[in-house]
């Protein structure tokens, strides 16, 4: 199954997350620090973890550095951040470090779960396969990648799922509430900040100026639409 | 406020210190000329009444040497005149008598200024007499005295002179005339000190009102000036020291409250850790309870229902504590109404046991979270505490500024002393009931979530019976959003 990587300081978190997860099935691995995280995630050991699960109150390092330092490598590996505070600003800052998703602590088992199994979900591949290019844009379904007049963009799970979501129809207007749904696997109340951090991200790595994007667009009142783009 | 302070204008301090310093002005300058009118009229009149006795006296006597008695109308005549021409002066006649003659100096005179009273005087006393009298308004001075030779015995010979005392009735009239012509500049003046005392009596006293109003507005750090060693100086200094102890005590008190909270905010922080282990090996627990012997998977899955419940209870206390802390942000999204309240009663369960009334299309920007924690607390409070059928009915307002969801319910209604406290931390409205499914912040926090929006949650008795809660929200239309 899995492989996940739990990089959380306090030992009984650590050992109860990693004992709740092995007995479902997953591989774990474990860190204790943000630095040792990194270590191993660049290392032999790092290229099988699927997952991180990230708490951002750590020693040394904190959760939002890890973050923004593994995707500064290009690192597409998904991170469900762990939030001590819940605090509206720590989730904020979160996002915009590149995590996918986030859980409030106390998190039980099962929310967990569910979280980590959407969050790999949207890391398999599509099976219909089909090359697009929309004005420059080609998105390829079948292998999953990306690329703009040529580059190569490597985008993390998440913010490939939901341009893979948004231009599967061009010029449809999806709700914040939608694409939790359909992306992040969300119950009706997720929280529409994980959609507006993912598609900022995602802005800043496809549209040629960020602020007046042309292939993901904001429909006031409602939502985003991929294009139309001219 | 601004009636209050019209009416202070009519009975306030400046009018009633300009009628005291008027009224003292008026009184003290009446009784002064009223006394010094009377001693200097007093005065001049007795100065001339003094210089006419000489005079007639000299004159009289002067006359009396070349008289024989006993004497015809020509003698008579010539000793009027006599005596007349001695003593000159406006408007003056002589008159004199002799048993059953008489003659004047001035056959126009009227002869009436010679009282009968004054005759019968010189007779009676058989001395000189005056008597003052009025003619047409006019003051003269009679006198009269008989004439005696050698010895008191009487000659018969009375004479009389009545004498004008216009000029000096005319002198002391002056004197009122300049008083009154000095009284209302007099008075002028008082009105101005009096405005003037009123002014530096009033401007440490309007002072002190606005700064008691500041207070009153919260603003304790106001203070007033103090200005010289009088009265109203102690008082600002008073008002400055009890400014300053108030302000020390009310920020030792946020001081305290703020620590408490914060306390709160630290060990409901510090429960989150370990909370997150045991709740994770809860999950365990749970698993395998039935494999266990029954008394230990009973203790299990105690263990793992109380620490799910201390859970909620944490998470309520950092959730009250974002509140007290103001950390707690608005989320705002464009929110169908209906379907919000409809998602939240089905991920509950609780679809079939409320009657709803969701009028379609209601749009507004609310923070989803908020008004589902709201929707739900409500709801569950009905259910738990009232009785079937519970009621939510969503309204808006016709000028479009407000949204409304009512939820009432027709159980036994709230009494006064529960009313007043359902939304106090922690109250719990059945004391019989010492533990109940949740935490006792429900309330607190639905109240907080609302009022984060700007608006209230009401709890009320129906009249038909029953408690309703009716949560009011500002109907932010759905705009622009940013990108």
């Amino acid at each position: 199954m899995a492989h996940v990587l739990l990089i959380e300081d306090d030992v009984s978190v650590r050992d109860g997350m990693e004992l709740v997860l092995r007995r479902h099935g997953y591989d774990v691995d474990t860190a204790a620090t943000g630095e040792h995280a990194l270590a191993l995630l660049e290392g032999p050991a790092g290229a099988g973890v699927e997952l991180a699960v990230l708490d951002l109150m750590l020693p040394g390092i904190d959760g939002f550095e890890v973050c923004r330092r593994l995707r500064a490598t290009g690192s597409t590996l998904p991170v469900i951040m762990l939030t001590a505070r819940g605090d509206d600003s720590d989730i904020v800052r979160g996002l915009e470090a590149g995590a996918d998703d986030y859980v409030v602590k106390p998190v039980t088992a099962p929310v967990l779960e569910a979280r980590i199994r959407a969050a790999l979900r949207r890391a398999e591949p599509v099976r219909s396969a089909r090359g697009e290019d929309h004005a420059g844009l080609v998105i390829d379904r079948a292998g999953l990648t990306v690329g703009k007049r040529g580059v190569p963009i490597a985008l993390p799970p998440t913010e490939l799922r939901l341009l893979l979501e948004l231009s599967a129809s061009p010029a449809h207007v999806f709700s914040r509430e939608q694409l939790l749904q359909s992306v992040w696997e969300h119950g009706f109340l997720g929280d529409s900040r994980l959609v507006d951090a993912a598609v900022g991200r995602l802005r800043a790595k496809i549209e040629d100026v960020p602020a007046r994007p042309r292939y993901i667009q904001t429909v006031r009142g409602f939502g985003y639409r991929f294009g139309p783009v001219r | 406020m601004r009636y209050r302070t019209r009416l202070r204008g009519l009975g306030g301090l400046r009018v009633r210190l300009v009628l005291a310093f008027v009224l003292v002005a008026l009184v003290s300058a009446v009784t002064a000329t009223a006394l010094a009118y009377r001693e200097s009229r007093t005065a001049v009149l007795q100065r001339k009444q003094d210089a006419v006795r000489t005079d007639f006296k000299n004159r009289v006597e002067q006359a009396a040497a070349d008289f024989d008695v006993p004497a015809d109308e020509v003698a008579l005549t010539r000793l009027a005149g006599g005596v007349a021409d001695g003593l000159g002066g406006e408007d003056t006649f002589v008159v004199a008598t002799y048993r059953s003659r008489t003659a004047t100096s001035d056959a126009s005179a009227d002869r009436s200024r010679i009282t009968p009273e004054l005759r019968a005087a010189v007779r009676t006393r058989n001395r000189m007499s005056f008597q003052r009298v009025e003619r047409h308004g006019r003051p003269y001075l009679a006198i009269g005295t008989p004439v005696t030779f050698d010895g008191a015995a009487p000659s018969g010979l009375d004479v009389y002179a009545v004498t004008s005392m216009r000029a000096e009735s005319e002198d002391t009239a002056g004197l009122l005339d300049a008083v009154r012509d000095g009284i209302v500049p007099v008075v002028l003046l008082a009105a101005v000190l009096a405005l003037l005392a009123a002014g530096t009596v009033l401007r440490p006293v309007r002072e002190l009102g606005r700064a008691t109003r500041r207070h009153a507005a919260g603003d304790l750090g106001t203070r007033v000036r103090v200005r010289g060693r009088d009265e109203l100086a102690a008082l600002a200094r008073d008002f400055n020291e009890t400014a300053a102890a108030l302000e020390a005590s009310v920020a030792e008190l946020r001081e305290q409250d703020a620590r408490a909270k914060r306390f709160v905010a630290d060990v409901s922080h510090e429960l989150r850790t370990p909370l997150t282990a045991m709740t994770m090996v809860a999950t365990v627990l749970d698993e395998d309870a039935d494999a266990l012997p029954p008394d230990t998977a009973h203790a299990a899955r105690t263990v793992s229902a109380e620490t799910a419940r201390l859970a909620r209870l944490v998470d309520d206390l950092m959730e009250m504590s974002r509140f007290d802390s103001g950390a707690a942000r608005l989320h705002l999204t464009a929110t169908d109404l209906a379907e919000a309240v409809r998602t939240t009663l089905s991920l509950r369960a609780l679809t079939g046991h409320v009657r709803t009334e969701l009028p379609a299309g209601v749009r507004a920007m609310v923070d989803r979270r908020r008004v589902d924690v709201i929707v739900a607390n409500l709801v569950g409070n009905a259910l738990r505490h009232g009785a079937a059928p519970v009621t939510l009915a969503l309204t808006t307002d016709p000028a479009g500024d407000w949204l409304t969801i009512e939820v009432a319910d027709r159980g036994p209604g709230l009494p006064p002393e529960i009313l007043a406290h359902v939304f106090d931390r922690f109250y719990k409205a059945d004391t019989a009931r010492t533990r109940s499914e949740g935490s006792g912040l429900g309330t607190a926090i639905a109240l907080e979530n609302a009022r984060l929006h700007g608006g209230t949650i009401e709890a009320a008795d129906r009249p038909g019976g029953g408690a309703v809660f009716t949560l009011r929200l500002p109907w932010r239309q759905v705009r622009e959003e940013s990108r």
